[in-house]
């Protein structure tokens, strides 16, 4: 492996520690009554509210359309992604050290697998979410469904949800494309040499 | 092309003068606030006979808050609720109203800082703390040795003692005396309060004075720091017919005391150590929030003839109202109601004819300074009836007129007057912002009448007080003041005071939190919600959220019970505050705020099932937030059964 390409996945990978500390996703939930606006932030391994009740906030307004509560502590992604990208950094350093062109391309497929089932993932707990409802619900409203936007705004009754992706998840895209790109580099320096 | 530069730069110049605000503002244009926008002046004004303080927003006139003090309110559960009623506890037992007068911020250097107001009681005499991060009384403190509480609660510049005073003199200590002994009996307490620290506000000491009428106080600041000033009337000592017989003589006084010397004295133990007894309230502003009432046991008392220079007597025309000190504090304004001059003292003048005992007698220990050793002016023919004077903080005074209805305002230092501007009818006091401090914020001017006749929509016979507020902020030197609107007020307001809202507003609570309620009987989650019998003592532990109460079944309740209903509003949502209410029940509701507990006392008297239910209309699903309680007879063994959807707890 050339020097630079074990500078690109070592940094990379450290790079990669910064999701710990940023948030990856930020939905906001505007109505009459909150102008200022719910916030749920999702990080890599909790869920907290924009304000220090936020949380609580959401799930009592959503508790009368039959919306599951969302208890930071009976979502298993919050536990396995934090070993997961812990893994992930590991794993970068140690191609970068050992300068094995392997464990680079598997670093490559693997963070690319990762970053989608994450999507795919996020999107079917979105969908659960807003679909799977009480039956019991004291507004029910015949076709409506809850799902929170992903990317963008939605209006969903008397509220506005907006979603977008936050600093940890363009952490995520900038160590992951300097990954590939290190394994990119390598690829094209075996073809020039054979 | 220099031209053009110049006339762009006058016709920006012109477009400014135009359009400044102050000029070219209709009144309708002053004092509207449109919506997202924000009143710029919190107003406090006292409710007289109601025992409350009524929160307004200046310029709108906006009633925000009606703050219960002295006087129970069912609204909310003041002195209903088990953590409220101790407020109310005087050593004559549970009093559930009162009336209030003079509202004051309190002061760091002199400039009202916006960390509480004070506000006195008259009937019973009282002084309460208000928190202004709360809104809340959070402590009363009873006076012993006084009747009729009037001349408080006003702050030193440092909030270290707030005032009070006899505006009745009685007799010191009480006893059974005819009346028409007065003069041999009845005597007067100056009193000053320790209040900078909250939760402990007490009887610093009582000075003892002459058993006149004393009516208000103001205390120095700047130079005249380390002084108090308080009216009197009735020096005569009628005890009779007070409106012909105390206004006799052509000049009453203003007792000038020097705290700092008192403090001397009590150091150098030149006091006696009174017993008696009085209530001291308090309701801590987080915690428990329980309020509870310690007894205090003594007072110390000051002797005017053994701790000499700590008050002096100012003679002052006549039957003076209001006694008022200039931000700068170099001079002290008389309303001598009953004068036909304004009176204006100079405090350096006082503080000479004291140095060179410029005396014209002695009461009961107590030098009379000369009149004219300490009088800096007097402004002649000023209007009708001068009761009480406040300052923009540019050299001019307003002094409210009761008879001729109007408001006089001039330069104390040259002693001219510089014009009227009309009240409707018959103003008592008037309010600057800050009027009363070493830095008013002189842009309005709020003088609160005594009489409305004609000014609103008629009410039956009882009409609501009218206030007047007025821009100042032009120079009233060669601008009149500008009338701006009428508004109306709760009770009677006696005094008030206004603070810019930039203070208060960013340190106004929202929610308490959950976390650190210290309550005994707080339910902090639904999984905690029980009842538990004790004897024939139920306790109820409840949680309110919406849209439900935890338990809202209750089984096994008997009659002869007292249950105590402890409800905990587990919300920590800005503004969703609950109620709650039992049919039947012999009290008032609850209102209970977010993170809040609150108990409410209920003796059952016949078997049956009582609907009890949320009484704040709280969410969609208000109407469903309701809940039974079960009633037996006494002596039955129905179980204690409790709680809330499929989820039923027995207690064997």
């Amino acid at each position: 492996m050339s020097w630079i390409s074990r500078g690109l996945i070592a940094l990379a990978s450290l790079i990669m520690i910064g999701i710990y500390f940023q948030p990856l996703w930020k939905i906001r939930l505007y109505a009459p009554q909150y102008p200022d606006g719910l916030g749920m932030i999702i990080w890599v391994n909790k869920i907290t509210g924009k304000n220090p009740h936020d949380l609580q906030n959401i799930n009592l307004l959503n508790h009368y359309v039959g919306m599951k509560k969302i208890d930071p502590n009976s979502i298993p992604e919050l536990k396995i992604l934090p070993v997961i990208f812990g893994f992930m950094i590991f794993l970068g350093l140690l191609t970068a050290v050992t300068g094995s062109k392997k464990l680079l391309y598997a670093w490559a497929v693997l963070i690319v697998l990762i970053g989608v089932a994450s999507l795919i993932d996020f999107w079917w707990w979105e969908y659960d979410y807003g679909h799977n409802l009480n039956p019991h619900a004291p507004i029910k409203i015949p076709g409506m469904a809850y799902q929170p936007p992903m990317f963008g705004c939605k209006h969903l009754l008397n509220f506005k949800a907006c979603a977008f992706p936050s600093t940890g998840t363009y952490i995520l895209a900038v160590s992951g494309t300097l990954g590939v790109l290190s394994a990119f580099v390598e690829f094209l320096r075996g073809r020039k040499k054979a | 092309m220099k031209s053009k530069v110049k006339l762009a730069l006058f016709s920006a110049v012109a477009a400014g003068i135009v359009s400044l605000p102050s000029m070219a503002q209709s009144p309708a244009e002053k004092v509207y606030v449109p919506h997202g926008k924000h009143d710029e002046f919190y107003a406090f004004l006292s409710g007289g006979y109601n025992g409350q303080l009524s929160v307004y927003g200046l310029p709108s006139g906006r009633l925000l808050k009606v703050i219960p003090v002295f006087s129970v309110f069912p609204m909310n559960g003041y002195g209903y609720s088990e953590e409220t009623k101790a407020m109310l506890m005087t050593s004559h037992g549970f009093i559930p109203w009162g009336d209030t007068h003079h509202p004051e911020l309190s002061q760091t250097n002199g400039v009202p800082d916006g960390r509480w107001i004070f506000i006195n009681e008259n009937n019973t005499p009282r002084v309460a703390r208000i928190d202004l991060k709360t809104f809340e009384t959070t402590e009363i403190l009873e006076i012993p040795f006084s009747g009729g509480n009037h001349a408080s609660a006003f702050t030193t510049p440092d909030t270290k003692y707030i005032t009070a005073a006899t505006r009745f003199s009685v007799p010191i200590p009480q006893k059974d005396v005819p009346i028409a002994e007065y003069k041999k009996y009845f005597k007067g307490t100056l009193t000053f309060i320790r209040a900078d620290k909250p939760g402990k506000m007490d009887i610093a000491f009582q000075v003892l004075v002459p058993g006149f009428d004393y009516d208000l106080a103001h205390c120095g600041k700047g130079p005249s720091y380390g002084w108090c000033f308080f009216t009197s009337y009735n020096s005569e000592q009628a005890h009779t017919l007070l409106e012909i017989n105390a206004s006799m003589k052509d000049k009453d006084y203003i007792a000038a005391v020097n705290f700092k010397r008192a403090e001397e004295c009590i150091a150098q133990g030149k006091y006696k150590e009174v017993k008696t007894k009085y209530a001291h309230n308090y309701r801590p502003d987080e915690g428990d929030r329980i309020a509870r009432t310690e007894w205090k046991t003594s007072v110390k008392w000051i002797i005017p003839k053994e701790c000499p220079g700590v008050v002096y007597f100012l003679p002052t025309p006549k039957s003076p109202h209001g006694v008022d000190v200039t931000p700068d504090g170099n001079y002290i304004i008389g309303g001598g109601k009953l004068a036909t001059v304004i009176p204006i003292h100079s405090f350096e003048k006082m503080i000479n004819a004291i140095k060179n005992k410029q005396f014209a007698g002695e009461i009961d220990g107590i030098p009379v300074l000369k009149y004219e050793a300490i009088n800096h002016c007097e402004i002649p023919n000023p209007c009708l009836g001068p009761l009480h004077t406040e300052f923009d903080g540019r050299g001019h005074a307003f002094t409210s007129c009761f008879i001729s209805s109007d408001v006089v305002y001039y330069d104390y230092k040259k002693c001219k007057v510089l014009g009227h501007v009309p009240t409707y009818y018959s103003v008592g006091h008037l309010m600057i912002p800050g009027g009363d401090s070493a830095k008013p914020w002189g842009k309005y001017l709020l003088p609160m009448n005594k009489i409305t006749k004609d000014v609103f929509l008629p009410t039956g016979p009882e009409l609501p007080h009218a206030g007047q507020l007025y821009d100042i902020s032009a120079n009233v030197e060669n601008t009149k003041p500008q009338f701006l609107l009428d508004l109306t007020e709760l009770g009677e307001p006696h005094y008030a005071q206004a603070i810019p809202a930039s203070i208060l507003e960013p340190k106004s609570l929202k929610i308490f939190e959950l976390e650190k309620n210290t309550h005994p009987y707080a339910t902090k989650s639904e999984e905690e919600a029980k009842v538990v019998r004790k004897g024939n003592i139920v306790h109820v532990y409840m949680t309110a959220i919406r849209s439900h109460f935890t338990p809202d079944n209750i089984e096994g309740i008997k009659v002869g019970d007292t249950v105590y209903f402890h409800v905990t509003n587990i919300e920590q949502d800005w503004d969703i505050p609950h109620g709650f209410a039992v049919y039947g029940a012999r009290t008032s509701n609850l209102l209970i705020m977010p993170g809040e507990t609150l108990t409410l006392k209920w003796k059952p008297e016949k078997p049956g099932v009582f609907p009890f239910y949320c009484t704040d209309f709280c969410s969609a699903l208000h109407q469903e937030m309701q809940g039974y309680v079960r009633v037996s007879p006494k002596g039955s063994n129905v179980p204690i059964k409790y709680g809330t959807g499929e989820e039923m707890h027995t207690v064997k």
